[in-house]
């Protein structure tokens, strides 16, 4: 049943009535996303795209009974709506919004201690399980619905995997964007232990980049565990333009992390089949699968 | 948003970070009179630019007299200076600070920043500071503490004080040190900063603490909020070009290669660079269309691009998503290439959202292109283009 969104999941939308989120769940509905509900203070009420709007979170699921949000609130306003959903008990939120300020984002992750919510994001295209539900904005032209899970920082990136594993006739189970900001929720250790535990994925496909310690934290986490499926990861950066910076602090934090490379052997030492480049992603995966 | 270390040090002043006495000037003139204002019978004049490693590469001079700090200004103002941080196109001298120079007997380095693993503000510190920080840290990393507060600058109570004492300050200084955090992190939370750096914050001979050189980066995405320091925004502060793509929704970077890259999504450039470089290619600019950019902002980006003059041809590696999409992209290019009147080949590879429209659009421009079949073939075929145009 893939992770996080499938079939049955019952989807309101944060900042429902805007143009974007309203171009969005549009295409989402027509997708076949179960869209039951909007969120907008002030029009608790009223209808949009044929679903009923309320002017809180809690009012929706009351209302709904809504088991996934996505948040389209603008940067002023988009913590304030993640820490609603939260504090509602949304099991999965996706925030799609991008530009959120970093602080904002710790009062967010401090929310999320002891919540039962899983946070999609920000800065995230989202999550799609190909053919039950699309919880986020990615275009949906190659996907296709099958065995491998692909976890990401990029978004465009994923597209490009999505439609090499269609390629090869693997499709996907689902796949998560966890959002191209510093801090974030869920992040690619959670993601790797909902695959492991879904009968549906056969294989996980990791897509990393550089800066942060995600794969690093992904590499030790996969060699406590006895790995039951491939993994195979794409690590983008290994030629990146040189980085400005300002003071020591942000390496100082980071000694000996944050290259690609040195993220490429952490996975690799951890039995991650690595794809040599990015045409080959998929292709690395139907043969560690044989 | 990088500020100034006059800038910096004002705000930390008003959150009670003891500063040495000292004053900015964009004149000789006017620093000489900062210098006479100043009670101290030693100056220290410092170049403002937005970079580590000015004291290694000449821009921080100490002098005995007021008539002294005038030349040294006169000397500094208007120079280039090149230091580890700036690249080699180094960073013009605009305005230089001048202070009382301050007797040190130890050099702690202090940082506050967001840590991305823990969620969390980071306050960091080494007992041992000074602008080689980063090899000490190196050769010994139990010299870097960290202390991890909430958002709201809370820490547990005496959690400041044990830090203090973890950098070897113990007594009356470790009450000082424990409220100069406190404000130090109250600062960096209520003015969404990303970074602030204290190296050194001295110990001076009178026991006194005092921040001798600051660094500060305020996070640009909670500007909306802070209309105040927008003013302090310098417009020159990035590459004319990068600001230029900036104001376009475009991330942009300017490289030596000969191939122009336009790409949708960091992550998707990121590994294009790869795939260019790992074939033996050489990118003339790292470029990443926003999902927000309309067709004119795209329009814009590629006119930066065909304003490089090394630029010999263009790849083109979109994969339309689900908020860019490929006609808008198409749109943009299409725009860009008929105002310019220019004739540099492009190898285009769209895939996914709109795609198919996408090429019409830019057949419709009357844009000739060299259309690849995916990514391999798009990077094989600008190589080779741009190999025949050297032969």
């Amino acid at each position: 049943m893939a992770i996080l969104v499938g079939s049955e999941t019952r989807v309101i939308c944060q900042g429902m009535t805007g143009r974007t989120a309203s171009y969005h769940i549009e295409r989402a509905m027509a997708y076949g996303t179960n869209v039951v509900g909007g969120v907008r203070p002030g029009k608790g009420g009223t209808r949009h795209l044929d679903v009923p709007v309320f002017d809180t979170v809690s009012d929706a699921v009351a209302g709904t009974g809504a088991d996934a949000s996505i948040v389209f609130v603008p940067p002023p306003n988009a913590a304030s709506a993640m820490i609603e959903a939260i504090e509602a008990e949304i099991p999965v939120v996706v925030c799609v919004t991008e530009r959120v300020p970093v602080l904002d984002m710790v009062r967010v992750k401090e929310a999320l201690e002891g919540s039962r919510t899983k946070l999609v994001g920000p800065n995230s295209q989202g999550v799609l399980s190909p053919q039950a539900c699309k919880l986020g904005v990615m275009s949906t032209v190659h996907e296709r619905p099958g065995s491998i899970g692909i976890v990401s920082r990029s978004a465009t990136l994923t597209s490009e995997i999505v439609a090499q594993t269609s390629a090869a006739g693997l499709g996907q189970s689902t796949t998560v964007g966890i959002g191209g900001d510093p801090v974030h929720g869920i992040g690619f250790v959670d993601c790797l232990q909902m695959f492991m535990e879904d009968p549906d994925t056969r294989g996980i496909i990791l897509i990393g980049e550089i800066g942060g310690a995600e794969e690093e934290m992904a590499a030790d986490y996969l060699k406590t565990q006895k790995a039951s499926k491939p993994v195979v990861a794409l690590v983008a950066g290994r030629h990146a333009p040189p980085e400005r910076r300002m003071g020591h602090a942000g390496t100082l934090t980071l000694f000996g992390r944050a290259d690609a490379n040195q993220k490429i052997e952490a996975l690799r030492s951890a039995g991650v089949h690595i794809a040599p480049n990015p045409y080959d992603v998929a292709e690395t995966m139907r043969q560690s699968l044989e | 948003m990088n500020l100034h270390e006059f800038q910096a040090k004002k705000i930390l002043a008003g959150y009670g970070v003891p500063v040495p006495d000292g004053g900015p000037a964009e004149t000789a003139a006017a620093a000489e009179r900062v210098a006479r204002g100043l009670a101290g019978k030693r100056y220290v004049v410092k170049a403002q630019v937005h970079a580590g490693g000015r004291g290694r590469a000449g821009g921080i001079k100490i002098v005995d007299s007021a008539s002294a700090v005038g030349k040294a200004a006169s000397e500094l103002l208007g120079q280039t200076l090149v230091t580890e941080q700036t690249g080699p196109e180094g960073r013009r001298v605009r305005a230089v600070y001048v202070e009382e120079a301050v007797k040190s007997e130890r050099d702690i380095y202090i940082g506050v920043l967001v840590d991305r693993q823990a969620g969390k503000v980071s306050l960091i510190g080494s007992v041992e500071g000074g602008e080689d920080i980063e090899a000490r840290a190196a050769a010994k990393p139990g010299i870097i503490k960290t202390l991890l507060v909430n958002a709201d600058g809370g820490a547990a109570k005496g959690a400041y004080e044990e830090f203090a004492k973890k950098l070897d300050l113990t007594g009356a200084l470790a009450k000082k040190a424990a409220s100069l955090f406190q404000g130090l992190i109250k600062a960096f939370v209520q003015i969404d900063a990303s970074l602030i750096e204290i190296n050194p914050l001295a110990v001076t001979p009178g026991r006194e603490l005092l921040a001798l050189d600051v660094k500060m980066v305020l996070d640009d995405n909670a500007l909306f909020r802070h209309a105040d320091f927008r003013e302090m925004h310098e417009k020159d502060e990035l590459d004319p070009v990068e600001m230029e793509a900036q104001a376009n929704q475009i991330n942009y970077v300017r490289m030596d290669g000969d191939i122009g890259v336009v790409v949708n999504g960091a992550g998707l450039a990121l590994a294009t660079h790869d795939m260019l470089s790992d074939a033996g290619g050489s990118p003339a600019n790292f470029m990443d269309i926003r999902t927000t950019a309309s067709s004119l902002d795209i329009a814009a980006g590629f006119d930066l691009l065909l304003t490089n003059p090394n630029v010999e041809a263009v790849l083109v590696n979109v994969h339309g998503g689900g908020m860019q999409r490929c006609d808008t992209i198409a749109e943009g290019i299409g725009i860009s290439m008929k105002r310019s009147d220019c004739s540099v080949p492009i190898v285009l590879r769209f895939a996914g959202n709109n795609a198919d429209y996408g090429r019409n659009l830019l057949g419709n421009y009357g844009i000739s292109y060299v259309e690849a079949r995916d990514m391999r073939d798009a990077v094989e075929r600008v190589i080779a283009l741009v190999r025949s145009e050297a032969a």
